[in-house]
């Protein structure tokens, strides 16, 4: 399955687009996507290493299952306030 | 007044923000006001620009401010971020927090402070007065447990 992961600030400069498409297996988890758009972007696998991966909008553990279905997106460490 | 979750492009109302948690069931109301500032160690900075993931940004803010009802005997709270370009002197946060007594206004205002620039995807460009410009991403900037190959559960 395909899932499109969201970027965010030095995510999206790295990658010179605000989405990315990652080709996944079905069973494929947070610690395989990371590890698979490291390979894919190799631009953006420094900061893969530092940065956390949403779904949903919930912070996800590198066990957690993923589904073409869910929002996806790459959270580098945050700087608000 | 109710109090505020909210993410906004433009200037922040630090009166109303103040005014939203304020209550006669409270002696005591903290606002905690975050600026763009000048100089950091040594190099200024002519600008700020932020930008979020606003969808969770506003699902965690909302999550902060039922959390620190949970651990203070909290009347009211309110959070607001700006996000755009935020000039020298201007206002990018601002965190208010009612409570009965003053000491749990204190540290519910910096608990939830500190955790916001911990959890809320949100994210600074700093624009320095050298021409150069950078996005900030601090070392460590992550909620607990979500260390690289860390399996925690998010507490």
């Amino acid at each position: 399955m395909q899932v499109q992961v969201v970027l965010f600030a030095v995510a999206k400069e790295l990658a010179k687009s605000e989405t990315v498409v990652v080709e996944l297996e079905e069973t494929d988890n947070v610690a395989a996507l990371k590890s698979k758009m490291s390979h894919q972007f190799p631009q953006l696998k420094d900061l893969i290493t530092r940065s956390a991966i949403s779904v949903n909008h919930e912070f996800a553990t590198d066990d957690c299952q993923l589904t073409g279905a869910s929002e996806i997106a790459l959270i580098p460490p945050v700087s608000g306030g | 007044m109710k109090s505020i979750v909210e993410i906004t492009p433009g200037p922040i109302d630090c009166d109303a923000v103040l005014s939203s948690v304020q209550s006669v069931a409270a002696g005591a109301s903290v606002l905690f006001v975050g600026t763009t500032r000048q100089f950091t160690r040594g190099k200024e900075t002519l600008k700020l620009d932020y930008e979020c993931y606003e969808a969770m940004a506003l699902k965690k803010m909302e999550q902060l401010r039922d959390q620190v009802q949970k651990k203070w005997d909290v009347q009211a709270c309110s959070i607001v971020h700006r996000i755009g370009t935020v000039k020298l002197g201007e206002s990018s946060i601002a965190v208010a927090v009612s409570t009965p007594h003053r000491k749990d206004a204190f540290d519910a205002a910096e608990w939830l402070v500190n955790v916001l620039k911990k959890e809320v995807p949100i994210w600074k460009r700093e624009y320095w007065k050298d021409g150069s410009q950078e996005w900030v991403h601090p070392e460590g900037a992550l909620p607990e447990g979500f260390t690289p190959g860390d399996h925690a559960e998010n507490g």
